[in-house]
């Protein structure tokens, strides 16, 4: 039975096949050791998307303490490694990958990362900013979503909604915003499924409003 | 992609008509006939020169076939105009495998009934018929197509011609190929609403080869089979397509009531888990 992280580390770089590096990365993100953090990066670039979820879970799951390292890691990567790790920012939403999340939303060219990216942008962790900071990088995001709200992928479409929706559920002040916004979409969308999204949102919304913390906003 | 390489290429509604009426350049009718469908001109003319296309003699594959009837036909589904219909039911006999499936998937998309019985003669023979084509890499008939036209002509259907489909589409939850065992149970379910036949395209959502996961993944989520949404949402394949699933799950029940109930929310929170 292995079980030390580097013994671990040494199983994911000698695997020989898909399926053993697989069962190595796995094992790997499951130990949750801050030492096991470049080989899970380094996994991102191996072209192998099975052993990149796992990856992108185990990297994750470790949290902000990922995020210098894959910053400083990223450019020099190739294009499939960067769309893995624009995940991982989105989904542990620190303040620091900001640029890159709003470069991806609005610019990248596989919908799965703008998807990604903008849903990411609705859950950025605001208390890690200088209070100063947090307003006008609110408005920034705000203005962001609203951009990829006309994306040409319905896909990306229903992500910025559902990042719209975060966003408001975690800065006040935004909401009557968010609310014009969706209202507005609303009544141009022709795809049903993006109306209803719109709907949900502006429910969980407005309840937000209505009854705090006690609604059903934390959806 | 193939529609991307033809992004750089300018028509009109006027030229693309032409284009398709001229003799000279195949090349040209066929880019107009696709043009015209993927724009959706639904001008009474463009409508008259595809069904004309639908005819047409000069423009041969190497296979024997006919490239721009393929085009036309596949237009003419994408354009919603019933003057289509009698036409497209005549393609269902034409020698050309492609134009025939083309047909069939156009059929579906114009949702006219009178397409049920033509559809559902191409079925006779059952199991023993279905066989592969010697030196084709398809079937005798393109029977994924038409049975999946049938399930989804099932709205605009009369009873007794839902239940002679019924039964000749039955037999072919046992065919040979995975794809259109999964398109006999997709129907199956529209047509009855049994839920044994959506089971069985969960099942085929755990089967070994990623190719079939991702079909039998887009036939449950056109199924409009509610209880398959998680099964849909854990299975081994991309977020991508199982969000188009997830996707075609909810519009079927917006399609029966757009405000947002228990089992609309339920898709959408597996929908938004999979950004």
């Amino acid at each position: 039975m292995i079980d030390s992280t580097p013994a671990l580390i040494e199983a994911v770089a000698t695997a020989d096949s898909a399926k053993a590096l697989l069962a190595a990365v796995e094992a790997l993100a499951a130990r949750q050791d801050p030492l096991a953090i470049p080989t899970l990066i380094a996994v991102l670039g191996y072209n192998n998307p099975g052993a990149a979820v796992a990856a992108v879970e185990g990297l994750v799951a470790l949290g902000e303490p990922v995020i210098p390292q894959l910053l400083e890691q990223i450019d020099t990567y190739n294009y499939g490694a960067r769309a893995w790790a624009v995940r991982v920012f989105a989904r542990i939403g620190d303040p620091c990958a900001l640029d890159l999340l709003i470069d991806s939303a609005l610019n990248d060219f596989s919908q799965s990362v703008r998807r990604a990216a903008a849903k990411g942008l609705g859950n950025i962790l605001w208390h890690k900013l200088p209070q100063t900071e947090v307003a006008s990088t609110q408005e920034r995001v705000f203005t962001t979503l609203v951009q990829i709200l006309s994306d040409g992928e319905w896909v990306v479409r229903y992500a910025a909604i559902v990042g719209l929706e975060s966003l408001a559920l975690t800065s006040e002040y935004l909401v009557p915003k968010v609310i014009v916004q969706l209202e507005t979409m609303a009544a141009t969308e022709s795809d049903s499924t993006l109306r209803a999204r719109i709907a949900l949102a502006l429910q969980k919304v407005v309840n937000h409003i209505k009854f705090g913390e006690r609604g059903r906003g934390e959806g | 992609m193939e529609e991307e390489n033809y992004q750089d290429i300018q028509l009109t509604v006027e030229t693309a008509i032409a284009n398709l009426q001229q003799q000279e350049d195949l090349g040209q009718r066929y880019y107009a006939a696709w043009w015209l469908g993927r724009f959706r001109v639904k001008e009474s003319r463009a409508i008259t020169a595809l069904i004309m296309a639908l005819e047409d003699e000069e423009d041969r594959a190497p296979d024997g076939g006919y490239p721009l009837r393929r085009n036309a036909a596949r237009a003419l589904g994408k354009l919603g105009d019933k003057q289509a219909v009698e036409p497209l039911i005549r393609c269902l006999s034409f020698p050309d495998y492609y134009v025939r499936e083309a047909a069939a998937q156009a059929l579906e998309m114009l949702q006219d009934p009178r397409a049920i019985t033509p559809l559902s003669k191409l079925l006779e023979g059952g199991l023993a018929a279905a066989q592969t084509v010697p030196g084709k890499p398809h079937l005798v008939q393109p029977y994924e197509a038409i049975i999946e036209a049938l399930g989804g002509l099932k709205a605009t259907s009369a009873i007794t011609k839902c239940r002679e489909a019924i039964a000749l589409i039955e037999p072919f939850l046992e065919h040979f190929l995975p794809k259109v065992k999964y398109a006999a149970a997709k129907a199956m379910y529209q047509l009855t609403q049994n839920p044994v036949y959506g089971e069985l395209l969960i099942k085929a959502l755990s089967g070994d080869e990623l190719q079939l996961r991702r079909s039998a993944l887009m036939d449950l989520g056109a199924s409009g089979y509610l209880p398959g949404a998680e099964a849909i949402a854990t299975t081994l394949a991309e977020n991508s397509l199982k969000l188009m699933a997830l996707k075609g799950l909810l519009e079927h029940q917006l399609n029966q009531d757009s405000s947002i109930t228990e089992e609309t929310i339920r898709l959408m929170d597996l929908m938004d888990g999979l950004l």
